[in-house]
């Protein structure tokens, strides 16, 4: 359990540390190296629990290929599911800190916030990677909630940082309503511990997963049934379903942009990978009653709608980032349709949906924050002429687009065909709704690109200073993982399939 | 449902929800936003009053911690941030009357049987009180939702917000015998920032639009009319 301890002590010493960092230059190269810590960190985690292989743990309610440990008296546990998880949210998290060091620098030039915002933009930026790491690997569904509201507390401030009144409203919409959404998961947390206390004699293992999930043949249905709806509506806000979706546009437009980049594509994952692990737990409890699948189908029904309504918008707007977030509530609903669907095709599917939508999104989010910069504007109208301009930022927001929506050689198009296939398996009536829905993203997102990508650039657009390395980083795993999905990783996410559906796909 | 067989620690324990429950309807319907806050501080201490007397009834020592801990943060803390930030925001003789508060006080109403039918096929006719207390705190979460939908002013919103995680409180006390201690301090810590948060916010919003009012924020929409531009 060392690496887990590192992993989560790095960025929580890291914002600590950068909460004292005055000046912007050396708290900007503070952040990335906190970064490549937990990175390292991250890795090690992953190959800690890749030895452990099949290997049956010898914790309470034995669970094949995990780690458990105990943390200063809390209960931590590492799976294939989240470890990968874990490892996604480190490298993320360090991508987007390099691309955020000479973002904010050039904020701060052009006087948009002072040394003091940078400094809790800094610092908050490292709590909320801890809190999502926590959330992840905590065994306890207690102390999840508890890491998933503060993940909306350390980057609540984030979103007004501009102190605009657009940015002020965005921010209070999303307090508000994440903060309703999750006091609702909080009392479908509260029935799931009234539950367990009836079957699991020792009151303070009544939270934990793991007992929990042994156990859940035996845990009420009734009361399981009530507590899903609850958890669904409550971290369902978080994950961005609609109708519950209403913060998320304004949130991830009116951020920094290094933010909507890590709450795009990490952020939402960790909601939605809280739904999942409380779906395994009722899907045991309800396995004998009247509707075995009903977590199942409630996933897809929201999932749908959000697929299908999100695709729609995109058509509408007028702001690259609100297009972009719209586009993430699409592949959202596209994953909670994917684990609802239930069975290993599907699952795997929604599993590398998962990875390569947060590769690509945060990519595209890091493109568009240096597009934004070049037209002085976040306005679709008038940002145009970007490859003319700077190529490098042309090219990559067109070849990002491409690869989101589904373009064959990507491995986007590999996880929704993936999707499609375990569709037409088990609901084929559902393959035409979800292949409209992608045609309708599809268009939405190639309408607005094309101006601004070859449109006639206005007098006086100049190139800015911009690191591609990220994004380019980015993009060739998305590019790599669609030729060929290393056998490694195919592996940890056929594990992650066996831990969640029962049954491996390989 | 024969509530006279029950123990008498119970009966005073359902007796103390009810009266938290009154004060939702209290909260949701008060004009005055002082008076609302004193409601507020009423139902946090009435809340921890319910978890000292589950702590006697069940011998839980860690409830009586968790007790304290209520009383300190809903009934003492948080009313008086939010009576010192309406002052320094001069709200004070601030009034707001809802829109049609008959027609939101039925709702309320509508909302408790709702809550009870949910509850009914869900807890087994032998635990009466389980079945009672859960109802009731999840009716107080959904009065609370509905005051912040319901009323516009940003510090009764927060004061729904807060009431909300009451019933929460409520529930987790009485229907489960307390949460484990550290999930306990997590939530109360979350609360307590999420305070502080909310004060921060005050302060932005009334900077931004020149009142608290939140029913004018709404420059963002689906189709903005006019464009706005990021760097200035």
């Amino acid at each position: 359990m060392n690496a887990l301890t590192l992993v989560l002590l790095t960025p929580l010493l890291g914002a600590l540390v950068l909460g004292l960092i005055r000046p912007a230059a050396p708290a900007g190269w503070f952040n990335l190296g906190v970064s490549v810590v937990s990175l390292g960190a991250a890795l090690w985690l992953g190959w800690t629990v890749a030895l452990v292989g099949d290997a049956v743990d010898t914790g309470p309610g034995s669970i094949t290929g995990s780690l458990s440990g105990g943390i200063a008296g809390l209960a931590f546990r590492v799976d294939a599911f989240n470890v990968y998880l874990v490892v996604l949210t480190a490298f993320v998290g360090l991508t987007t800190s390099i691309f955020s060091r000479p973002y904010m620098r050039h904020v701060i030039d052009t006087g948009r916030i002072g040394p003091n915002r940078l400094r809790t933009y800094h610092s908050m930026y490292q709590l909320f990677m801890f809190t999502m790491l926590v959330a992840l690997t905590t065994d306890n569904l207690g102390v999840m909630w508890v890491a998933v509201e503060g993940a909306t507390l350390a980057t609540v401030l984030l979103v007004s940082l501009y102190r605009t009144p657009e940015a002020v409203e965005a921010a209070w919409k999303y307090f508000i309503l994440c903060g309703v959404g999750i006091a609702l998961a909080l009392f479908g947390t509260v029935l799931t511990y009234f539950a367990a206390q009836q079957v699991i004699s020792d009151p303070a293992a009544g939270l934990n997963w793991s007992t929990l999930y042994a156990e859940a043949g035996r845990l009420e249905p009734a009361v399981m049934r009530l507590a899903f709806v609850f958890l669904l509506v409550g971290y369902g806000t978080k994950v961005g379903l609609v109708p519950m979706h209403q913060w998320l546009p304004d949130a991830h437009s009116e951020g920094p942009t290094p933010m909507s980049a890590v709450l795009s594509g990490l952020l939402l994952n960790v909601a939605l990978y809280a739904v999942v692990r409380l779906k395994m737990l009722v899907d045991g409890s309800l396995v004998h009653s009247s509707s075995p699948h009903l977590a199942g189908y409630l996933l897809m029904g929201f999932g749908l709608v959000s697929f299908m309504v999100a695709g729609l918008f995109l058509h509408r707007q007028r702001d690259i980032k609100r297009m972009f977030s719209y586009s993430s509530i699409e592949h959202m609903g596209l994953m909670t349709f994917g684990f609802g669907l239930g069975g290993p095709l599907a699952t795997f599917g929604a599993l590398l949906h998962m990875l390569v939508h947060s590769l690509t999104k945060s990519a595209i989010f890091i493109t568009v924050g240096h597009a934004a910069h070049i037209a002085g504007t976040q306005s679709i109208e008038h940002i145009r002429g970007l490859i003319r301009t700077q190529p490098a930022v042309g090219w990559s927001l067109l070849i990002g687009v491409a690869a989101i929506a589904g373009f064959p050689p990507f491995g986007v198009f590999m996880s929704e065909f993936l999707l499609l296939t375990a569709t037409m398996k088990t609901a084929p009536w559902f393959t035409l709704a979800l292949l409209s829905g992608l045609a309708v993203a599809f268009a939405g997102l190639f309408r607005h690109l094309h101006p601004m990508v070859y449109g006639i650039p206005p007098e006086g657009q100049r190139p800015v200073e911009a690191n591609m390395i990220p994004v380019a980083v980015h993009l060739t795993l998305v590019l790599w993982l669609g030729l060929a999905i290393p056998a490694f990783l195919a592996n940890w996410l056929d594990r992650a399939t066996g831990l969640i559906t029962g049954t491996r796909l390989l | 449902m024969n509530m006279t067989t029950l123990p008498l620690l119970q009966q005073l324990v359902l007796v103390l929800a009810a009266i938290v429950l009154f004060l939702s309807f209290v909260l949701l319907a008060q004009t005055r936003l002082i008076s609302a806050i004193h409601a507020f501080a009423w139902q946090g201490a009435l809340v921890a009053a319910v978890t000292s007397v589950v702590a006697a009834t069940g011998q839980v020592p860690h409830l009586y911690f968790s007790a304290a801990l209520t009383l300190a943060l809903k009934a003492i803390l948080i009313p008086w941030m939010l009576h010192r930030l309406v002052r320094r925001l001069q709200l004070e003789r601030h009034t707001e009357s809802l829109q049609s508060p008959t027609l939101v006080t039925m709702a309320a109403v509508a909302l408790v049987i709702f809550s009870y039918w949910l509850v009914l096929p869900m807890i087994q006719a032998e635990l009466t009180f389980t079945r009672n207390i859960v109802a009731v705190s999840l009716a107080v979460v959904l009065i609370g939702l509905l005051m912040m939908v319901f009323r516009t002013q940003a510090v009764a919103q927060v004061l729904g917000f807060m009431s909300m995680e009451n019933g929460l409180f409520l529930a987790a006390v009485s229907a489960t015998g307390g949460m484990p201690l550290v999930v306990e301090l997590g939530v109360a810590f979350d609360v307590l920032v999420a305070m502080v948060l909310f004060g921060v916010f005050f302060l932005q919003i009334r900077e931004s639009i020149d009142s608290l009012d939140v029913d004018r924020l709404n420059r963002l929409s689906e189709t903005p009319g006019e464009t706005r531009t990021e760097g200035q």
